[in-house]
């Protein structure tokens, strides 16, 4: 029997009746049509799924959407603003974080919460802050760079902001 | 305006804005209404016969549209093709079909397809397909499937033998029996699952109408698969559009042709409406080729001062269940040929023995053969360095082919187009420290550490060609590329190619060659790749190929438009095109550089055709199909650095260091990222990925839960260099650098662990060297003392 | 990756969650799902129902008792790196907590989720054990308190009864000088523990006097090591007796073996961490 949920993607809010058993990242793919979160295992180990669901990261396939009904969730598509790419998207993008692009969204997502709950990670932070993300391409040492991109930009304009 | 030189720029990749703010178009992404949800149902066994099939109830279940057997698709659908058929070989190629029809025999062997309204209701559907198999006994191991008594896989290929592929320079037979040391070791390389993020797609969509099938899907080469499914299928090429813009990545396993786009095309035109089909990752496990399985039986021949006079290896090459695409070629040429590696080795034998087996086919994955040869030739230099009491540099170094003496033939007959090992090699030595590091090393065995160094020096061959060699090799295909350069009117340029880039970067190092020939802006060239519809017949991404064959034939198609440019700008002139000199986007007349017509004037010029000159036609479009000389050979020097702890085996990484010499280098970002890539995958076969069948068949490591892809935090910070040799065979200079890393790193991660482990005896482990292993070899060693 | 159809119910009370649980027999609790959902996305579980118990209000928090700090079974990963109550007085719950699955996973994964699936590789029921934690269920029959020692019976297996919801996990605070460790041989593709060692130790005049190991992966269920505890209780914590008392570490295990250990190395690495763990332990009470 299906069941009503309100969620809000990206600041849209959407109210849809969906079987129980639909998990959130097919929710997102498939009625929202929102294909920039990925599927790229069925064990809850590769992280290409990953979103921001109330403030933090969760893999999209690990959750039913009828679990997210109420919730705000944040997907790679609503992460620029006005325009302008997030931080992390920038960071990705100058330190050649990404080669086939499929593993990005979502590591983006997981890196989002891991500056959030540290904004000044090491390297070993990072490093293990991404055991949820699998990428084949670029054997890690890019995307790294690219964090610690975004969060020196991020504390940059954290710093500059407390200061006026 | 002002052009700066792009060749040698780490210009910022202009894929990456669509892929970070989620806007790229993977296969699953495609959206079409009405599209129906396949789901193949694929045997849990592996190898069984089908006693029947009962599809009854799956058709009754809610959303189900139909469901097909083997039987089904007999007709519709050709069998699965090889395309690579080694001559003088004995070459077997048993019949695949896309779905199996009486006799299933690997563990994900399709049984049956069915299509639903949604994905879900596929899925339930498929689990109410009740299938009778009658179980036959199976083989997995590929030595064991060439011995008497062994279950049968095909009544017609004797011993499960699918050929018996030959290659011999030299005298093999006079160097083992004159050499002062023959040292022998039986090698394993073991195998590994490609795992691409992004599974395997397709969609399908036949039209009934117009007779026109548009396919989307993760592909390579989607001319290839265009002409393969034409084939298959009957609908002619010209009424077949692929579609494969956006690739999560290949390593290989989206070179193959497989059954489950087959599958798609077949339903989605039997009933008129577009299918998808997305593997899970399971499947992609089981249904998607795998990589390597080789077991190496070598034999080096040397003499008392590391001088290396022969190598003969006689391998077994586990071949699955079937003969997949490409998959012969790998363990024979692609291996065989490279077997003199960077060293001077006057005789070579190889013998392979292509098995087959009752588990997933295998076919090309990341360096294809190479990464094999690489192994043997250098685990073999390390136990001959042992043999002798050599250091393992000095015996690579003893060996190495001289400078001065490229262009050089091996004696398995490639003729190597430039190098210089022993630059690499030196600047490896000196960013590890090698001195430096012994002296740590036996300070640290001192104290019960157990630090190890270990290098691979090698060669690879890339950029494969030419046409002609192919034809030899028995590649059905020819190893050319083209290129069409389209000048629009306003100077704006489209760069249509048949090279299929997903994740290695062209859409910006073509851009980068194509700005540079025609001295336009950067932003002004647009790459237009993966589309049948668009590009002109091509090869595809697989080899390390795209730049030195891909990026060659858009130079040659500039060319050709510049030329046609200046013959256009002279007339405008009034000046004859010899006295036309051509810079940084503009044509000016010699030694008067105010009298110039801009590369967009002659543009415009060109296609108003007002006033062209006599015997040139209008418009600014050329295409050219380049057919190289030679492969090109790239080289380098890896070392790895690691500590063992003796008391769990584990391994940790102390440093990487890749000296690589690719030739020139457009984009030395790029060129960065995908050596630190490559490095991660080899590293992971070296401790971490094995693809773990039990006797029955039965995948151990069928998931992303077993099987180890690294983490993050798994593999070390890469410390990268070059050396620059540039090769004679291209117009660039550029050798191919897309799988460098994961053929250089293996062995040096291996011979790195071994060397740590010295202080037990241990001169060799089979791959993967996990925790358990180790920590074996050190209690066994142990009990012997 | 799509699981089989089932009936979905949020619960709003621990009463409504029993009630249907006596309705649905076939029924399964969802907490944070991280546990449940990856077997039904490969449909090796197919419950008829699902009970949310992820907006039970009285279910989600963590509270200072005195003597104890009670964790509501709904309690992220995350909600238990947060708390300085922990950090303080239990860092063995922080350490151990900061390497189960990964950043997304914390975010999710709920402590009584760990405690009643009792995957023989997780990480919590190791960290229960050895903390001496006590389970609070409830039921059609009123409420109980089973102590961890008593709760992990076998592979998935718990002393839950199919009608009654775990509530709340309570840990007795530490009296006098104590150490903690958590020491770890993850799995390289799973993340789970092949061998998990948790120490609890304290100390009187230099001698042992309270040891708890609790010990995940290397067995059927997570096990306290009683044969290490009895070898070290009442010793002085030297390098050796600590070496002695862990070579008991394997003792009354039911070794699990597979690919990527054997029973044989599992035990050995039960060993070395028992001792890794031990070690710093004592050398954390001893400050």
């Amino acid at each position: 029997m299906k069941q009503q949920i309100t969620v809000t993607v990206n600041g849209v809010q959407y109210t849809s009746e969906v079987e129980p058993r639909l998990l959130l990242v097919h929710y997102l793919r498939d009625v929202l049509n929102l294909t920039g979160t990925h599927v790229g295992c069925d064990t809850s180990q590769c992280g290409a799924c990953t979103v921001i669901m109330n403030g933090s990261a969760v893999k999209s396939c690990t959750v039913l959407a009828v679990q997210a009904d109420g919730a705000e969730i944040t997907t790679i598509e609503g992460l620029a603003k006005d325009g302008q790419l997030h931080p992390l998207q920038e960071g990705f993008w100058e330190m050649h974080g990404l080669q086939c692009g499929f593993c990005t969204p979502g590591m983006i997502m997981t890196a989002y919460d891991l500056l959030q709950k540290n904004p000044n990670p090491t390297e070993e932070e990072i490093r293990h802050g991404l055991e949820g993300n699998l990428c084949r391409c670029t054997g890690y040492q890019n995307i790294v760079r690219s964090i610690q991109y975004a969060a020196d930009k991020m504390r940059g304009a954290a710093a500059a902001a407390g200061g006026e | 305006m002002a052009v700066t030189k792009m060749f040698g720029a780490s210009v910022k990749r202009r894929e990456d804005p669509r892929m970070i703010t989620g806007r790229a178009n993977y296969t699953d992404d495609v959206r079409l209404p009405g599209t129906l949800s396949l789901v193949i149902l694929r045997s849990p066994y592996a190898h069984a016969r089908i006693k029947s099939i009962n599809v009854e109830k799956a058709r009754q279940m809610p959303g189900v549209v139909a469901v097909y057997t083997g039987k089904d698709l007999v007709d519709s659908l050709a069998p699965v093709p090889c395309a690579w058929l080694p001559p003088n070989s004995d070459l077997k190629v048993p019949e695949y079909r896309a779905l199996a029809v009486d006799t299933v025999r690997y563990v994900g062997d399709g049984v049956a397809a069915v299509v639903a309204e949604n994905r879900y209701q596929a899925q339930d559907a498929a689990a109410a397909i009740e299938v009778e198999y009658e179980m036959l006994p199976a083989v997995v191991d590929q030595e064991k499937a060439t011995q008497d008594g062994a279950p049968q896989l095909y009544a017609d290929v004797p011993n499960n033998t699918a050929f018996v592929w030959r290659l011999a320079g030299g005298d093999i037979d006079a160097a083992l029996r004159d050499a002062d040391v023959v040292v022998s070791q039986r090698l394993i390389n073991h195998r590994l699952i490609p795992t691409a993020m992004e599974p395997r797609a397709a969609v399908a969509h036949y039209n009934p109408g117009s007779g026109e099938l548009t396919l989307w899907c993760t592909s390579q080469n989607p001319h290839i698969h265009r002409l393969l499914m034409s084939a298959v299928t009957g609908i002619p090429e010209t009424k077949i559009r692929v579609i494969a813009t956006d690739v999560g990545g290949g390593f290989g396993s989206k070179i193959p042709f497989y059954a489950g786009e087959m599958i798609a095309v077949a339903i989605s035109k039997d009933l008129g409406r577009p299918v998808k089909w997305v593997e899970d990752r399971r499947e992609n496990f089981v249904a998607t080729t795998h990589g390597r399985d080789h077991i190496d039986y070598v034999d080096v021949a040397a003499k008392q001062d590391g001088t290396i006079t022969g190598i003969r290896v006689k391998a077994y090459a586990n071949m699955g269940a079937y003969l997949s695409t490409a998959a012969p070629g790998v363990p024979t040429w692609l291996f065989g040929l490279m077997l003199s590696g960077p060293y001077k080795i006057p005789n070579i034998s190889v013998e392979v023995h292509g098995v087959l087996t009752n588990t997933t086919p295998t076919d090309a994955y990341r360096g294809a053969g190479r990464p094999e040869a690489t192994y043997v030739l250098e685990r073999m230099m390390d136990l001959v360095a042992d043999r002798l009491g050599m250091d393992p540099v000095e015996v690579r170094r003893k060996n190495f082919i001289p400078k001065e003496e490229f262009p050089y033939t091996v004696a398995t007959t490639l003729q190597y187009d430039s190098g210089d090992y022993e630059a690499a090699l030196n600047r490896a030595l000196e960013i590890v420290g090698y001195e430096q590091f012994r002296k740590e090393q036996e300070a640290a065995r001192a104290q019960g550490r157990l630090l190890g160094i270990g290098f691979s020096t090698y060669v690879e061959v890339c950029g494969l060609a030419p046409s002609q060699a192919a034809g030899a090799m028995g590649f059905q295909g020819g190893l050319w590329e083209s290129a069409t350069v389209r000048v629009h009117p306003s100077g704006k340029v489209s760069v249509f190619t048949g090279s299929n880039p997903h994740g290695q970067g062209e859409e910006t190092t073509f851009a980068q060659l194509v700005a540079d020939e025609l001295g336009v802006p950067l932003d002004d060239v647009e790459i237009v790749h993966g589309d049948t519809g668009r590009i002109p017949f091509g090869m595809g991404t697989y080899g390390s190929r795209s730049t030195a064959v891909g990026g060659s034939a858009l130079i040659y198609a500039a060319r050709k438009v510049r030329d046609k440019g200046a013959k256009i700008a002279a007339h405008l002139l009034e000046v004859s095109p010899d006295d036309i000199v051509f810079d940084q986007g503009r044509y000016y007349v010699k030694g008067a550089p105010d009298r110039v017509k801009t590369f967009q004037e002659v543009a415009g010029a060109a296609y108003l055709a007002w006033n062209m000159p006599e015997g040139v036609t209008p418009g600014l479009e050329e295409t050219h199909f380049f057919d190289p000389i030679n492969n090109t050979y790239p080289f380098g020097t890896h070392v790895c650095v690691v500590e063992v702890d003796p008391a769990t085996g584990k391994v940790q990484f102390l440093r990487y260091v890749a000296v690589d010499d690719v030739g020139n280098v457009i984009n030395p970002m790029i060129v960065d990222g995908q050596v630190h890539g490559g490095i991660a995958q080899g590293l992971a076969q070296a401790v971490y990925e094995t693809a773990v069948y039990d006797e029955n068949g039965q995948l151990l490591s069928g998931s992303l839960m077993d099987y180890a892809l690294p983490t993050a935090s798994m593999v070390p910070t890469y410390e990268v260099d070059r050396t620059v040799t540039p090769t004679p065979v291209n117009p660039m200079g550029l050798k191919g650098a897309g799988e460098t890393g994961t053929i250089a790193s293996t062995p040096a991660v291996v011979n790195a662990i071994i060397d740590a482990l010295k202080p037990y005896g241990i001169t060799h482990l089979d791959m993967p060297l996990t925790p358990q292993r180790i920590w074996q070899a050190i209690q066994e060693s142990q009990k012997g003392s | 990756m799509y699981p089989a159809a089932f009936e979905y119910y949020r619960a709003t009370s621990v009463p409504e969650v029993v009630q249907l649980l006596q309705q649905h027999p076939d029924g399964k609790i969802l907490a944070g799902g991280h546990s449940l959902l990856p077997m039904m996305k490969l449909r090796l579980a197919e419950p008829a129902a699902l009970i949310d118990i992820g907006r039970v209000p009285d279910l989600n928090g963590i509270q200072d008792a005195g003597d104890s700090i009670v964790v509501g079974a709904t309690t992220t990963y995350w909600n238990l790196l947060q708390s300085d109550v922990i950090r303080q007085s239990l860092p063995l719950i922080t350490e151990a907590a900061n390497v189960v699955g990964d950043i997304q996973v914390r975010n999710r994964g709920t402590l009584g989720g760990a405690m009643a699936h009792a995957d023989p590789a997780a990480d919590m029921p190791a960290v229960a054990l050895a903390l001496d934690a006590s389970m609070k269920v409830v039921g059609p029959n009123g409420e109980r308190t089973i102590p961890a020692s008593e709760f992990f019976v076998d592979m998935f297996t718990t002393a839950l009864s199919p009608d009654e919801v775990l509530t709340q996990i309570i840990f007795p605070k530490p009296q006098g000088t104590s150490g903690q460790a958590y020491e770890k041989f993850a799995h390289p593709a799973s993340g789970y523990a092949v061998v998990g060692v948790a120490a609890f130790v304290t100390l009187d005049g230099g001698k042992v006097q309270t040891v708890r190991v609790g010990i995940t992966g290397a067995g059927t269920v997570a096990k306290r090591a009683s044969a290490v505890e009895q070898a070290l209780a009442g010793q002085e914590p030297t390098e050796q007796a600590i070496e002695s008392a862990a070579a008991h570490a394997a003792e009354g295990l039911e070794l699990n073996g597979d690919i990527f250990a054997s029973e044989e190395y599992r035990a050995h690495l039960a060993r070395v961490f028992t001792q890794r763990a031990l070690s710093r332990a004592v050398a954390a009470a001893r400050g």
